[in-house]
């Protein structure tokens, strides 16, 4: 299958801060790819230059067959923070980026209807339908991040582009949210890059999991889950062989520790 | 009950304190040419019914004309100062030092160039009141989430489409806040510029009557103004309430965990 995104030796450099160094990575067409490391190996770096909001410094970021140095308009985003916008009901809210997005911006009078119907299908999908009316500070935590969900596909969107979009829920919610998206994408069959510290979450949901490296940040190691069937439930947690996965990727990212070191700060040096 | 004594609450003090000055005036035997007391102040509110209001009329006229220059002019100001950096770097220093400046020595200056009247009226509670517009609406565009930011430009929005679907609505709650301050802001403004050069209004009212030692009258004048600012203070808090409930929900309870 043809790669949709394909990073090939890219570094971004903040300043002087070198946040991703000879970043290697592909993601083919329709699958899904996670990427875990350790906190601040620049996964939001990444989020950035795919989605081509931030040019690499050097390499290349190619999307679609083309080296990207702009915004691609191919893509959805959802956040940790669901960032919901709070005079808009949640239908209006799922319905912003259609009056963004080209050429949609264009139609959006003509075919708000359709538009309508199409927000209102994905809201169904997620279990929100009843609650298109309502106002995001009156939907519970996991209710918005679904809103959101919904906002980043409504624009059929061919790369869905996701940074800890469970990290602020609750255990019990963060689970049946993986479920939500994991119908949603084995229905569409977008592209899908999902950045997160879950370990587990990044098993469950993705086809391949890289692993990054501590800052400057590049891919050490990727896993490939082919071997736990789709649809995933229950029985996937329950399996010896993604217990096994979990317990190697948590080995990986232990082992991009920085050492710690007792004695220059017992000495009270200050670096 | 807490509803009522929520309500009542201002108009219980208010006459509180007005009885409080009413028995201090009668107690202490204070003169009314230092501090009136309130019927004093009544009785030539009562007297004077016309002379107030021809010149109260006058002051409302000059603030609210001034008032809405600083509306129009502040918000735009404000968009501009918020939503570019380019715009931020150069007009914010202007900006401060603009409204450092004391407006009551700018006054003769306006009286030279547009002569007595309600000209200088106007422009001077324009100058007091549109910069915290300004300050106020720049600050709702300038604190956009990034990340909200990110979603938009992802979508291909330009610099324009974030400010006009996001900006702009959420710098609402921010532009009522500052309207509450400027249109107090504007009296101020007016009654100084008619203290120092007018024929007409309170300011010049409450001059002419401190300069014949009609104290009485310089307190009704005040009186006036007071009044006058809290009416428009709550008209423009029951506009804000109207276009922003979503930003003070307040009681209003959420459903779900």
């Amino acid at each position: 299958m043809k790669n949709l995104v394909e990073l090939i030796d890219v570094s971004l450099s903040y300043g002087k801060t070198l946040a991703v160094s000879e970043l290697v990575m592909k993601v083919p067409e329709g699958s899904f790819a996670a990427v875990v490391g350790p906190s601040g190996c620049g996964k939001s770096s990444l989020m950035k230059l795919v989605t081509g909001l931030t040019p690499a410094t050097s390499g290349a970021v190619v999307v679609d067959g083309h080296e990207i140095s702009a915004p691609v308009a191919i893509v959805g985003m959802a956040f940790q923070n669901p960032n919901l916008l709070p005079w808009r009901t949640t239908l209006e809210n799922v319905m912003l980026p259609l009056e963004v997005v080209r050429p949609e911006r264009h139609q959006f009078r003509a075919r708000k209807q359709e538009f309508r119907d199409r927000a209102m299908n994905l809201l169904r999908i997620v279990g929100l339908d009843a609650f298109a009316d309502h106002y995001p500070w009156q939907l519970s935590g996991g209710m918005q991040q679904r809103a959101s969900l919904c906002r980043s596909l409504i624009h059929q969107p061919r790369l869905l582009m996701l940074d800890e979009p469970f990290g602020a829920l609750d255990a019990f919610t963060r689970e049946e949210l993986w479920d939500v998206l994991q119908a949603i994408w084995m229905q569409q069959r977008f592209t899908a890059i999902l950045v997160t510290h879950d370990l587990r979450e990044a098993l469950y949901l993705a086809d391949d999991v890289h692993v990054m490296s501590n800052r400057p940040g590049r891919v050490v190691r990727t896993v490939g889950t082919a071997e736990f069937s789709r649809p995933r439930g229950e029985k996937t947690f329950l399996e010896p062989a993604f217990n096994e996965s979990v317990m190697d990727l948590r080995a990986d990212i232990r082992a991009q520790r920085m050492p710690i070191d007792v004695k220059s700060s017992t000495s009270g040096e200050t670096i | 009950m807490n509803k009522t004594l929520e309500h009542g609450g201002p108009i219980f003090l208010s006459i509180a304190l007005l009885l409080a000055w009413e028995l201090a005036c009668k107690a202490f035997e204070i003169p009314p040419f230092v501090l009136p007391s309130p019927s004093l102040i009544v009785e030539a509110l009562n007297e004077n019914l016309y002379i107030i209001w021809f010149h109260s009329s006058q002051t409302l006229l000059t603030t609210v004309v001034g008032f809405a220059f600083a509306v129009i002019f502040g918000a735009l100001l404000g968009i501009a100062v918020g939503s570019s950096r380019l715009a931020y770097s150069s007009l914010y220093p202007l900006l401060v030092g603009f409204n450092s400046l004391p407006k009551v020595a700018i006054v003769p200056i306006l009286v030279v160039w547009f002569g007595i009247g309600s000209v200088p009226a106007i422009i001077t509670a324009f100058m007091l009141s549109f910069f915290p517009i300004a300050v106020n609406v720049a600050t709702g565009l300038a604190t956009v989430e990034p990340e909200l930011r990110d979603v938009l430009r992802s979508l291909g929005a330009s610099q324009l489409d974030i400010v006009h679907k996001i900006g702009i609505p959420r710098s609402m709650p921010y532009l009522f806040a500052s309207l509450k301050i400027s249109i107090t802001l504007a009296f101020v403004g007016s009654v100084i510029s008619e203290t120092l050069a007018s024929n007409r209004g309170i300011g010049t009212l409450m001059t002419q009557a401190s300069a014949n030692f009609r104290i009485p009258l310089v307190f009704a004048g005040l009186a006036v103004i007071a009044l006058m600012g809290v009416v428009l203070y709550v008209i423009f808090a029951l506009i804000e309430k109207r276009m922003t409930g979503w930003a003070t929900r307040g009681a209003t309870f959420g459903i779900g965990g």
